[in-house]
């Protein structure tokens, strides 16, 4: 039984925890920012999909890992703008578009792998980042190796996060973002564009999720496969229920979460005879239903979530 | 610096209405055509190749029209919930929720006279379908849990169950190492309708139940609640229509029309559970139910358009060199195509001048 405390004493847990949970916080803080806007965007897991084969095929083709980062956040935007031109100027469903945009986001990027790489059957493999020592602090004892011994990306994903965080709660377009998805009339009232102001925060928010998906095969694996976004990006949008709109709280909810991954990977290889690794598998997905029902109660959700703004007209 | 705006039209035209989803597959098709070119083949000759492959024997018509049976009714699914704004995403999973109801009752447990067996594991299928979603419409009429993720990820946790059974205490001992279930005995199976073909009477069964639901929504007190629920739900509410009710009601039927398309695929096309048995057919089904414009006679048709494009795509992969993910892509803009053509049916775009200070 001690066996299950001690996993959580080990640098290898925590270390683990902050690799599961750079996908997932990027994505989780892409999604608020649309959210906040007042755009839901069931696009995120086909967006995250693109976003890992986009980043991942421009390092098999030559470029630079720096470059691998910059195509997913490029191929993301461009989506991020698809679903905006859709769901803020021409008010189309928010639902049906989200789902349209991960059918057609993930089946581009499985069509230009298969078209690029006809014949693979073993996914090549790319040497992606390899972590580095931060000075002096990787040296500590349990924090170093837990937490300063992560690759480049993990670091700028964690910087990523804190730009996201200053725009939302320090800069006037943060402001309006909010506005646009709690009151747009009065945002419009004050002469500010509803219409560029949602659209500023899906494509950014887009383009994170995207970047989010980059992590996957660049950082945390080195190869594409299909479907290796399994629901993660479901997850994120679980969690941004479960953190009732708040970019903190989407931090905290992404990391609970993948301590939580992280442990049961762990307890799997301890209890794996007993339970079907099938079980361990689920967990994520139970979880993340178990997570919105514990927050339904408390939730307050962006008001003009889900209604179309259009000019001249009163809701 | 032009703007513009979107005005509600007062009535669409009804040319506009009917040949709007015609435009959005074209559109969608010329789209695609420009990946064929970027694949380095023929667009006109990939899309030959594609139409042959899906209707050009009568073996392929016929694999187009089996094809056809689950996604018409994962469309049914799909058009009966999103009538009601009831985002149920989760038809994947209620498929196999469904599928696996048939090789629990199917293989043996019970054993009927075909025309008592088939229609058994129908209600069945049907059952486990709704039973699936039952607890997630609970939790968004008790507590507003948002359903459209709820079923999404609900799907990945009936898969893996399904995964845990077919490799655990469900394998089929006779199948060397492959995971798969226990056949579907001979009363269960439901039998070809072509000689020769894999066309089964799933099909027929299917476009019954499309004509039952138009039935259903079009003349019945309980459609035209799911109508006016999905409309207004407050001013529904205000009117004296039992919310709580019809989204119950929607949420059993849709979950059983999925839950049956396992249904045919276990006990019609495959005779048996596997893990594939669901090339995304769920997801299909909300393409489907777009295209017919949410009306479930037009499901049958838009279910019949996309299977023969997953079909015809196999033949035009081998013999194009095209990967046949194409068939996904234009799956996709074509649900996208349709979003942008209901936009132009319902509304007028009127460009202004902006003013200087603007």
């Amino acid at each position: 039984m001690i066996e299950f405390i001690e996993i959580i004493f080990t640098a290898g847990f925590w270390a683990a925890t902050i690799r599961i949970a750079c996908p997932l916080i990027l994505a989780t803080i892409g999604e608020v920012l649309c959210e906040r806007a007042g755009v839901l965007n069931l696009g995120i897991e086909g967006i995250m999909s693109i976003g890992a084969m986009v980043g991942w095929m421009t390092v098999f083709l030559g470029a630079d890992l720096y470059t691998g980062i910059l195509a997913a956040l490029i191929i993301g935007s461009i989506f991020g703008l698809l679903h905006a031109i859709f769901t803020v100027y021409l008010g189309a469903s928010q639902h049906v578009t989200g789902i349209g945009i991960t059918m057609l986001a993930s089946s581009l990027g499985f069509f230009c792998f298969k078209l690029i790489l006809p014949a693979s059957t073993t996914p090549p493999k790319i040497k992606p980042f390899q972590p580095i020592d931060i000075p002096f602090l990787s040296e500590l004892p349990f924090l170093g190796p837990a937490f300063f011994q992560h690759t480049p990306f993990t670091y700028l994903a964690i910087l990523a996060v804190v730009f996201a965080f200053w725009l939302m709660n320090s800069t006037p377009l943060g402001l309006s973002i909010k506005m646009a998805g709690e009151n747009p009339m009065a945002l419009e009232a004050q002469g500010i564009d509803v219409f560029l102001v949602r659209t500023i925060a899906v494509v950014l928010g887009s383009a994170l999720m995207a970047v989010g998906g980059a992590y996957l095969t660049l950082s945390a694996f080195d190869a594409f496969y299909f479907g290796m976004i399994n629901g993660r990006g479901w997850i994120a949008i679980a969690l941004v229920v479960f953190a009732s709109w708040k970019p903190e709280r989407a931090l905290l909810g992404a990391l609970l979460f993948a301590g939580l991954d992280a442990y049961q990977v762990r307890a799997q290889q301890l209890a794996g005879a007993v339970i079907p690794y099938q079980f361990f598998l689920m967990l994520p997905f139970l979880l993340s239903i178990v997570a919105m029902v514990i927050a339904a109660k408390r939730t307050r959700y962006p008001k003009a979530l889900l209604i179309p703004f259009r000019r001249g007209e009163r809701h | 610096m032009l703007k513009f705006r979107l005005e509600e039209r007062a009535k669409s035209p009804y040319w506009l209405i009917i040949l709007s989803p015609f435009i959005a597959i074209l559109v969608a098709i010329i789209l695609a055509g420009m990946l064929i070119i970027l694949a380095g083949a023929n667009p006109f000759e990939s899309y030959y190749q594609l139409i042959i492959g899906a209707f050009g024997s009568k073996n392929s018509f016929a694999e187009t029209l089996a094809r056809a049976t689950p996604i018409i009714l994962t469309g049914l699914a799909a058009s009966i919930a999103f009538r009601a704004k009831f985002w149920n995403i989760g038809a994947e999973g209620q498929l196999y929720f469904g599928a696996l109801a048939t090789t629990f009752f199917g293989t043996g447990l019970v054993v009927l006279p075909s025309v008592l067996m088939i229609p058994f594991l129908f209600v069945i299928g049907a059952l486990a379908g709704g039973l699936l979603l039952l607890p997630l419409v609970l939790l968004k009429l008790y507590y507003k849990v948002d359903e459209v993720v709820t079923t999404l990820l609900l799907n990945f946790v009936v898969v893996l169950l399904v995964s845990y059974l077919l490799e655990g205490p469900w394998k089929d001992p006779m199948s060397l190492g492959w995971p798969q279930g226990k056949s579907v005995i001979d009363e269960g199976v439901l039998p070809q309708v072509l000689s020769k073909t894999r066309l089964h009477l799933g099909f027929i069964i299917s476009i019954g139940l499309a004509f039952s639901v138009w039935f259903i929504l079009s003349k019945t007190v309980i459609g035209y609640r799911i109508k006016s629920v999905g409309l207004n739900a407050s001013a529904a509410s205000h009117a004296g229509i039992p919310i709580f009710k019809t989204v119950l009601i929607v949420a059993i039927l849709s979950g059983g029309m999925a839950g049956m398309a396992g249904v045919t695929e276990t006990a019609g096309l495959k005779g048996y559970l596997t893990l594939d048995l669901s090339p995304g057919f769920g997801y299909a089904g909300i393409a489907v139910a777009m295209l017919a414009n949410l009306n479930p006679i037009g499901v049958i048709f838009s279910g019949v358009f996309l299977a023969s494009i997953y079909v015809g795509a196999d033949a035009m992969s081998r013999a194009m060199n095209v990967p046949t993910y194409l068939a996904d892509v234009i799956v996709a803009l074509t649900v996208l195509c349709i979003l942008l053509s209901l936009v132009f049916v319902h509304y007028k775009i009127l460009f202004f001048k902006a003013k200087k200070d603007d």
